[in-house]
This record gives structure tokens, C-alpha cells and sequence, in this order.
């Protein structure tokens, strides 16, 4: 998968997180994934379609998703729940909104679904193409999330 | 600007309705009624005098552009502001929310700031 379209998802996300959690968050390097059973406790999935057809994903570590949601809400969240799931889902789509914008700078335009959460530990995502999947974890003062995308070959 | 207007917002992530009313009560608003998607917006307006909508776009059921067009099309909303407040953040997205008569757009992630100074250039 071409590098350029990496890297609007990881500019989505700091500029999603900086922006609406006030955190500074650090990205490691991107690797392929080789399985779907997800890195984090509760992940959002929503799948882009035009230039061409994929999905991404952002999966988060509990204390890592409390420590955002708490944040973005000015109060203290202690565990996951409807809320938090609820606030997964619209990260999910404000990264891929910025990562959208990004890309159709590059020439390339999609369009986004409606996305979806799922929550629970060792769950398994399930990306809509059997292309690769980049994962690009990132590391917070509060846990980890990895996001992961995966384009159609 | 007048903070003592009725407000609705609309979004089908309560996580971002609960921002947008968090934002609104700092500057000072006060009558906030919310919807979590076009058609429920819809029956807010029919049932109250609503003097600003703020909305996402990308919703199930009902999208915010097609409650946009919805109000613009309806006599008794037709001036009523409207602010869109979305992810979809794409050059198509903005020309066609203006060729649908939006007041003004802002795109998520937004700051406090951003809110409060579109809303004070669509109030003013």
C-alpha cells in the first residue's frame, strides 16, 4: 500500500486527539498485521469507498479510551460503556473526515459510511477486503490505540 | 449576541451532542433541545420555536444536508440559521451545504473558539 495514503490517517489523528482530548500522542512505526484479533478493548470500524475500497479502524486500551473520553467531556469516565462506545464511534469518524480531507488533497476522493463500534477484550475486526492491513500503533501518557488500514489490493 | 434563543442540536453521537451543549452553556445559551437525527429534528421544529439548528451531516435516517434543504424549503423556517457542524470536511461537501443556503460550517475537530466565533458571525 502506497505510504501517502498512510499518512493522512496518522495526521487525522493527532489533529483529532490534540484537538478535541488536548493530548499529545506519539506515533510508532506502521506494520502489517497479520491477524484480526484487535490490540485494544473497544474499536470503531467504518468503511470508505470511491477512490478505492476499504475500511479503517481505531482500536483503544481501556485506560487509554477513559483517559480521552474523560477529556473530551470535562468528567471523569471509570469504565466502558454505551458512552464510551458512543464517543469511539464519532472519533472513528472525525479521523476519517480529516483523513478524507487529506487525501482528496492528493487527488484521491472517498466517500465514509455510517461507523460502527465493538467492544470486549481480545475481539476480532473485521475489515471489508482481504488487502493488507496497516496497523500504526500510537502510544499516550494513558495507554496505547492502534489504527488500522486496510485498502483492497 | 443573543444567548437566550432556543437551540437545537442535532447528532447521532450523543458523545458530540453533549460537547456542542457543553460549549453553548459556557458562552451562555441556555435553551438547548436536542435530536439525534434529521427526522427527529424535524418534529423539534414543527413542535417548537427554534431560533438556531446546529447539525452534523452524516447521519442515519435523515442526512443534516437533507434537513437543511428541508428547512430552506419550509416558509416557516426558511431564515432560521443554520450551522453545520461535521466530519465531512471534502470541497463537494461545502459547496453543496452553501448551495443548500447553510449559514455557516464548521469542520470536526473544532475548538470552543470556533464555535463561538462562527455562531457570533451568524447571530450577530
Amino acid at each position: 500500500m502506497e505510504a501517502k495514503l498512510i499518512n493522512p490517517f496518522i495526521n487525522a489523528t493527532l489533529h483529532v486527539l490534540e484537538t478535541m482530548a488536548f493530548m499529545k500522542v506519539r506515533p510508532g512505526k506502521p506494520y502489517l498485521k497479520k491477524d484480526n484479533v484487535a490490540k485494544g478493548d473497544v474499536t470503531g470500524v467504518i468503511g470508505l469507498t470511491g477512490a478505492a475500497n476499504g475500511t479503517i479502524s481505531v482500536t483503544f486500551q481501556e485506560k487509554c479510551i477513559l483517559a480521552i473520553v474523560s477529556n473530551m467531556l470535562g468528567e471523569e469516565m471509570r469504565h466502558l460503556n454505551g458512552d464510551i462506545a458512543d464517543a469511539v464511534g464519532e472519533l472513528t469518524n472525525m479521523v476519517s473526515g480529516q483523513a478524507r480531507k487529506e487525501l482528496e488533497e492528493l487527488g484521491r476522493v472517498f466517500k465514509a459510511a455510517i461507523p460502527s463500534v465493538i467492544m470486549g477484550r481480545s475481539h476480532s475486526i473485521a475489515h471489508y477486503t482481504n488487502g493488507p492491513r496497516i496497523a500504526i500503533p500510537f502510544s499516550t501518557d494513558n495507554g496505547d490505540f492502534t489504527i488500522e488500514v486496510c485498502f483492497e489490493r | 449576541m443573543n444567548t437566550s434563543i432556543k437551540v437545537l442540536i442535532v447528532d447521532d453521537f450523543a458523545t458530540m451532542r453533549r460537547i456542542l451543549k457543553n460549549i453553548l452553556k459556557q458562552i451562555g445559551f441556555k435553551n438547548l433541545l436536542e435530536a439525534d437525527d434529521g427526522t427527529t429534528a424535524m418534529e423539534a421544529l414543527e413542535k417548537n420555536d427554534i431560533d438556531l439548528v446546529i447539525s452534523d451531516w452524516n447521519m442515519p435516517k435523515m442526512t443534516g444536508l437533507e434537513l437543511l434543504k428541508w428547512v430552506r424549503a419550509n416558509k416557516r423556517y426558511a431564515k432560521t440559521p443554520f450551522l453545520m457542524v461535521t466530519a465531512e470536511a471534502q470541497k463537494q461537501n461545502v459547496i453543496e451545504a452553501v448551495q443548500a443556503g447553510v449559514s455557516n460550517y464548521v469542520v470536526k475537530p473544532f475548538t470552543a473558539e470556533a464555535i463561538s466565533e462562527k455562531l457570533k458571525k451568524i447571530l450577530k
